[in-house]
């Protein structure tokens, strides 16, 4: 009788060691098959000089960050303060895409709006932010469709992506980073990519 | 039974509005009920990765809104089915297919159901056969033991101990 009793135990806490793994994954970490890959090339206007457009191709020969965000994103502010300080310590260029900055808000309908009353909203917008919170990027390109996110595979502002020399995507942070993640996985990665 | 059916009518009212006010949101994309067909066919296979329960034809979500968008363009662009579904999972990975391919890293989730009949089949039959064990082994009560049984329920006391 006694064995029984412990085999149904052994069972109930196998079962209990399995649902608690299940629950404590996070369903949103899919992992991105672009680690690996070159980084998407794209052609899209910056921020700072509108006239002018930045690629992936110009950081050629640095490692360099590629950091989503829009002003819409909630958690993108957790995660600002922490770029700010890694901008000031100049470790690692920041290039910043702005995604979606209107449309991607939805308290806008941007149905009905024309691209470049959009254009001009978004620049307005992505300026403001960057006013009120702090500056950390070398340059922000403006995404305004969405399009460059699908090449990404952005699904979750914001996202951060660490590009090598060679243009190849080493890391991929779905969600805000956080001090760990800088100590433990950006900084290292960065330093054995410049060696 | 009338009671339950005026209940019911306005529900069912309501659920046909729901749905008759879905049906005219999807109407203006039907521009070329071909394409469509085959995008309704596409995104029916791939999983919004917001609301990582739906497909990307179900989900309003902005990304699957986007997405739909960027397959209709590919449609539009004479791409075939497959290479639109290589587009999607070189960017969001298999996940992204609801359907995912049969892959050394996607063994266990195919396989998984299986084994758990064969493990549930195994359990059940070792149960049985111990069982089976069991009642083979127990007997009726011999005459003797089944009047002791009827005099222990009537409470007499002479037989008391004797089945114990």
């Amino acid at each position: 009788m006694k064995n029984k009793f412990a085999w149904i135990l052994v069972a109930f806490a196998a079962l209990v060691a399995l649902l608690a793994v299940g629950l404590n994954l996070n369903p949103r970490e899919v992992p991105s098959p672009l680690v690996g890959k070159p980084a998407p090339a794209f052609n899209l206007a910056r921020l700072d000089t509108p006239t002018q457009t930045f690629g992936p191709k110009e950081m050629e020969g640095k490692v360099w960050m590629l950091n989503v965000w829009a002003s819409w994103c909630v958690s993108c502010r957790q995660e600002h303060p922490l770029l700010v300080e890694l901008g000031k310590q100049k470790i690692v260029p920041i290039v910043g895409l702005n995604y979606k900055e209107v449309r991607g808000d939805g308290g806008i309908d941007t149905s009905k709006m024309p691209l470049d009353q959009e254009t001009t909203l978004a620049l307005e917008r992505a300026h403001g932010w960057l006013k009120d919170h702090g500056n950390p990027y070398t340059l922000t390109a403006m995404d305004i469709d969405g399009r460059v996110g699908i090449d990404y595979g952005v699904y979750g502002v914001p996202e951060t992506y660490l590009i090598d020399k060679a243009g190849v995507i080493r890391y991929k942070q779905i969600g805000p980073i956080t001090p760990e993640v800088v100590e433990k996985k950006l900084l290292p990665l960065i330093a054995e990519l410049n060696r | 039974m009338s009671a339950f059916l005026k209940r019911l009518l306005p529900a069912l009212g309501l659920a046909l509005a729901c749905h008759l006010s879905l049906a005219e949101e999807a109407k203006p994309l039907a521009d070329d009920p071909v394409a469509e067909k085959r995008l309704l066919a596409i995104s029916n296979e791939l999983r919004c990765l917001v609301c990582q329960n739906e497909t990307i034809a179900a989900s309003n979500a902005d990304l699957a809104q986007d997405l739909r968008r960027e397959v209709r363009h590919m449609i539009q662009a004479g791409q075939s089915d497959q290479q639109i579904i290589d587009f999607l999972v070189a960017r969001y990975g298999d996940f992204v297919l609801y359907r995912p391919p049969l892959k050394s890293t996607t063994f266990l989730l195919w396989t998984g159901p299986l084994l758990f009949l064969i493990v549930g089949i195994g359990a059940l039959q070792l149960y049985m056969r111990r069982r089976n064990k069991v009642l083979q082994e127990s007997r009726p009560l011999s005459e003797e033991e089944s009047k002791a049984a009827e005099a222990l329920l009537k409470g007499d006391e002479s037989s008391k101990g004797e089945q114990a």
